[in-house]
C-alpha cells in the first residue's frame, strides 16, 4: 500500500485530470448531445411523424439513398479490389508515389469531388445517378485499397501457390482462398463505404439534381428551404437511428468473420517477372494515374475555360473581387456571392476549428490515457460526432441556439464550433495510440531527476506528442475548410465558406459562375493539398528519426 | 518421372540457374542439397509451375509441361511453413485437392480419413489449423498434398524449424510413408543428415548446372542406401 500511495504521488493529481476532461465533456454535451436530444425530443411531433410515414416522397428519398450507396459500394470494391492486389503483392518503381496518389481523392473535400465530376462528366450525365455513383467509387477507393490491401500484403503468396498445387484454377484459388481470407476486411471497408455513400451530401447537392435527392439533402431541403422543421427532424433521427442499426449490423457480420488466422505480418512484395505481369502492373499502374487524375485535370481546365478557347479570366475575376482592392468594381460580386472573402472566411474558421479541436483533443487525450479503463466514456463520448451525419450535426444545432439565453444563432463561433466536433475524434484519434505508447518509467525518470508530475508530462509526454499534434493540427485544419453538411445549416450571410460558396456558383446558371466555382473548388483542392503535404512532411521527418 | 532439361532461371541479373538439368526416376526419392539462399525452392516453384523459367524444359512421363499451368500439372507441394488453409478445418486442408478433382463426397471422405490415420492424425478432422501444433501442422501439410496421389511430390525443407526429438521422429514417419506409398520425390534441404537420411540418392545443387557438368553416372558416388 504504501508504494502505491508513494506512487500517486508522482502521479498528476485528478483535480488536475478533471480540469483536462473538463472541457471536452462540456464540449460534447453542448454542441453534440444537447442538439441531438432537442432534435428527437422537441422537435418531432406526432404530426409529423404521421405525414413522413405517409409521405411516398420521403419513402421514394429513402429507397433512393439505400439504392445509391449500395449501388456505390458494389462499384468500389470492385475497382478497389485490383489496384489493391497492385499495392500488396507487387514491388515496382513508384509504387509508394502510386499509394499515396491512390488516398488523394479521400482527402479532398466532397465538394470539390464533386464540382470535380461536374467539370468532367459531359452534360447529359448532369444529375444522374451515374454521376453520384462514379463520384462515390472515386471518393472512397482509397478505403478498399488500403482496408483491404492492408491485409492483402500479409496473405503468405503461398498460400495460393499451395492451391494451385491441389488443383484449383486461378478463379477457384480466388474464391476459396484468397477472397475467404480477404472477408473480414472487405466487409469491414465495405461498410465504412456504404456508411460515407449513405451519408453523402456535398457531392449529392451538386451532382443529383432536383430528381435525385439523398436522405441527408432531404433533411437540409426541408429544414433550411421549406422550413418544415418537425418532418426534418423526424428524418434526421431515422437517419441517425439507420446509422446505428448500420453499425451495429456491420459489426456483427465482422464479428461472424473474423477469425484468428494467425498470419505472421510479412511483406512479400515480389517484382514482376513474366512478361503478363509486367503487363499487369505497368497497365493498372496506368489505370490508377489516369482514373485519379483526370476529374483534377477537368476540374482545373474548366476553370480556365471560356467560350472561344483558354484564359485566365475567371481566376482574375476571383481574385481581383475582394474589398481590399482599389476597384470599386467587383466583377464576381454578383447575387451575394463574394469568392475572394470566402477564401478568407474558410481560412479564419478553420483556423478557430483546428485551435479549438487540437485543445480539446490534446487534453482529452491526456486526461483518457492517464484515467485509463474510467477515461473510456470520455473517449466513446468523443467519438460520437464521427457515427452521426454531419447533417444532423448542423441541424442540431442550429435548431437548439435560438432561443434565449443561448440564441447564438447569429454568433460567428457557430460554424467552427460544428467543423471542430467533426474534427476534434481526429485529434484524439492520432494522439491517443502515440501517448498510450509512452513508458510511464519515463515519466518516474523524469520524477526522480526533480521533475513535478505537471513538469514531467511537460518534458516528456509534450514532447513526444508534439509531432502527431501537428499532424492532428493539419487534419483539423483539412476538414474545416472542406466541410459542408453541417456548414450548410450553420452558414449566415456575409460568413460563406469556400464549399458553400462553390455549391452556389455551381448550382447557378451561367457559364461565368461556373468557372468561378471550378476556381474556387481548384483553390480549395490545392490548400488541401498543401496541408496534407506539410503534415507528410512532418510525419515522415518522425519516422526517420525513429529509433 | 520427371525430367528437368537445360533448365535457366534467372531474377533480374542474377542467373540461379545456367542449363541445369535433373531427372527423377519413378518412385524414386531424390533429395537435392544446398545452402539456403541457393535457389532450391525456386527450382521447386519452377517444377510446380509457380515460376515461368527463362529456357528449358520440364517433362514429367515424357510430356512437357512447361506450359502446362500449375493446377493441371499433378504435382504435389508441401511447403515450407506449411501453408495451411487458415480458414477451414484439418479435414477440409485435406479434402481440398479432391475437391478440386470433383471426387465425390463419400470417397472425398473416406480418403481424408485414410490419410489422417497414415499421418497419425486420427479423429483431428474438425480441429482449426490455427491450433496445430508444428509438428501436427506438417502432417497435415503432407496428407493435403497426398491425399489426391500427385505424379510428383515437393518437398521444401519438410522438417525445418522442428526441435531435435520431433525432427527425428517426423523424419523417420515421413521416409516409411514416402516409401510404403511408392511416392515420386524431390525434396531440397539445407541439412544433409536429412537427406542422406530420407533420399535414395542425393544431388548437389552447385552439380546442376551444365557450368560443371555432371551425368547421372557421376552422381553415383552420391548415391545413399537407406
Amino acid at each position: 500500500m504504501k508504494v502505491a500511495e508513494a506512487n500517486s504521488t508522482n502521479r498528476l493529481a485528478s483535480a488536475l485530470l478533471i480540469a483536462f476532461a473538463a472541457p471536452a465533456t462540456v464540449f460534447i454535451a453542448l454542441f453534440y448531445l444537447w442538439p441531438v436530444a432537442t432534435l428527437a425530443l422537441r422537435s418531432i411531433t406526432v404530426e409529423a411523424l404521421r405525414s413522413a410515414v405517409h409521405d411516398s416522397e420521403i419513402r421514394h428519398v429513402v429507397l433512393f439513398t439505400a439504392y445509391q450507396a449500395a449501388l456505390s459500394t458494389a462499384l468500389t470494391i470492385g475497382a478497389g479490389l485490383i489496384p489493391a492486389f497492385l499495392l500488396a503483392r507487387y514491388e515496382f518503381r513508384g509504387r509508394r508515389l502510386l499509394k499515396a496518389l491512390v488516398v488523394v481523392p479521400f482527402v479532398l473535400p466532397t465538394v470539390v469531388v464533386g464540382a470535380a465530376f461536374l467539370a468532367l462528366l459531359p452534360e447529359s450525365l448532369d444529375q444522374s445517378v451515374t454521376a453520384i455513383v462514379l463520384a462515390h467509387v472515386f471518393f472512397n477507393i482509397a478505403v478498399i485499397v488500403r482496408g483491404v490491401g492492408g491485409l492483402w500484403e500479409q496473405l503468405p503468396s503461398d498460400l495460393t501457390a499451395a492451391a494451385r498445387t491441389l488443383g484449383a484454377s486461378p478463379i477457384r484459388t480466388m474464391r476459396e482462398i484468397t477472397m475467404p481470407l480477404l472477408a473480414p476486411a472487405i466487409y469491414a471497408s465495405a461498410s465504412i463505404v456504404f456508411l460515407f455513400s449513405f451519408t453523402s451530401f456535398g457531392v449529392v447537392r451538386l451532382l443529383g439534381g432536383p430528381a435525385h435527392t439523398t436522405l441527408e439533402v432531404e433533411i437540409w431541403q426541408r429544414a433550411t428551404r421549406f422550413g418544415d422543421v418537425p418532418v426534418a427532424a423526424v428524418l434526421s433521427i431515422t437517419q441517425f437511428a439507420l446509422l446505428g442499426l448500420a453499425v451495429m449490423w456491420f459489426a456483427r457480420i465482422q464479428a461472424r468473420h473474423r477469425s484468428a488466422l494467425g498470419l505472421r505480418p510479412l511483406t512479400m512484395h515480389r517484382r514482376a517477372h513474366s512478361r503478363r505481369q509486367r503487363l499487369f502492373v505497368s497497365t493498372t499502374s496506368m489505370a490508377i494515374v489516369v482514373t485519379i487524375c483526370t476529374p483534377l485535370v477537368a476540374l482545373v481546365e474548366r476553370s480556365l475555360r471560356t467560350g472561344t478557347g483558354h484564359s485566365l479570366t475567371a481566376w482574375r475575376a476571383v481574385f481581383a473581387s475582394g474589398p481590399a482592392r482599389a476597384n470599386p468594381i467587383r466583377p464576381a460580386l454578383t447575387n451575394g456571392v463574394d469568392p475572394l472573402a470566402s477564401i478568407a472566411n474558410s481560412l479564419r474558421f478553420a483556423a478557430i476549428a483546428m485551435a479549438i479541436s487540437v485543445v480539446i483533443g490534446a487534453l482529452s487525450a491526456f486526461a483518457i490515457t492517464a484515467l485509463g479503463r474510467r477515461g473510456r466514456l470520455l473517449d466513446v463520448g468523443l467519438m460520437l460526432p464521427l457515427g452521426t451525419s454531419a447533417v444532423t450535426i448542423g441541424f442540431g444545432m442550429l435548431i437548439t441556439f435560438d432561443t434565449s439565453p443561448f440564441d447564438w444563432r447569429g454568433s460567428p463561433m457557430m460554424i467552427p464550433l460544428g467543423h471542430a466536433l467533426v474534427a476534434t475524434p481526429f485529434v484524439v484519434r492520432i494522439l491517443l495510440p502515440v501517448l498510450r505508447s509512452i513508458d510511464p518509467r519515463l515519466r518516474d525518470a523524469a520524477s526522480t531527476l526533480g521533475a513535478s508530475p505537471f513538469r514531467a508530462l511537460r518534458e516528456i509526454d509534450l514532447r513526444i506528442a508534439a509531432r502527431p499534434l501537428i499532424t492532428g493540427a493539419g487534419f483539423a485544419m483539412v476538414i474545416s475548410l472542406g466541410e459542408f453538411g453541417a456548414t450548410s445549416f450553420l452558414t449566415r450571410a456575409g460568413r460563406e465558406t469556400l464549399p458553400i460558396t462553390i455549391e452556389r456558383l455551381l448550382n447557378r446558371p451561367g457559364a461565368t459562375l461556373h468557372a468561378q466555382g471550378y476556381v474556387l473548388a481548384s483553390v480549395l483542392a490545392a490548400v488541401t493539398f498543401m496541408i496534407i503535404g506539410a503534415v507528410e512532411a512532418v510525419r515522415i521527418g518522425d519516422d526517420s528519426r525513429a529509433w | 518421372m520427371l525430367e528437368v532439361r537445360d533448365l535457366t532461371v534467372r531474377f533480374g541479373e542474377r542467373e540461379l540457374f545456367e542449363r541445369a538439368s535433373l531427372s527423377v526416376a519413378d518412385g524414386e526419392i531424390v533429395a537435392l542439397l544446398g545452402p539456403s539462399g541457393s535457389g532450391k525452392s525456386t527450382l521447386l516453384r519452377v517444377i510446380a509451375g509457380l515460376l515461368t523459367p527463362d529456357g528449358g524444359t520440364i517433362l514429367v512421363g515424357g510430356a512437357d509441361v512447361t506450359s502446362v499451368p500449375t493446377h493441371l500439372r499433378r504435382i504435389g507441394m508441401v511447403f515450407q511453413n506449411e501453408q495451411l488453409f487458415p480458414h477451414r478445418t484439418v479435414e477440409q486442408n485435406v479434402e481440398f485437392g479432391l475437391r478440386m478433382s470433383k471426387w465425390d463426397k463419400q470417397r472425398r471422405s473416406d480418403r481424408v480419413r485414410e490419410l489422417l490415420d497414415v499421418v497419425g492424425l486420427a479423429g483431428f478432422g474438425a480441429r482449426r489449423v490455427t491450433e496445430l501444433s508444428g509438428g501436427e501442422a506438417k502432417r497435415v501439410a503432407l496428407a493435403r498434398t497426398l491425399a489426391p496421389s500427385p505424379r510428383i511430390v515437393l518437398l521444401d525443407e519438410p522438417l525445418t524449424g522442428l526441435d531435435q526429438e520431433l525432427h527425428d521422429q517426423l523424419a523417420g514417419e515421413l521416409s516409411q510413408l514416402l516409401r510404403a506409398t511408392a511416392t515420386t520425390v524431390l525434396l531440397v534441404t539445407h541439412d544433409r543428415n536429412e537427406a542422406e537420411f530420407l533420399a535414395d540418392r542425393i544431388v548437389m545443387l552447385a552439380d546442376l548446372s551444365s557450368r560443371n557438368p555432371t551425368t547421372d553416372a557421376a552422381l553415383g558416388h552420391l548415391r545413399i542406401s537407406p
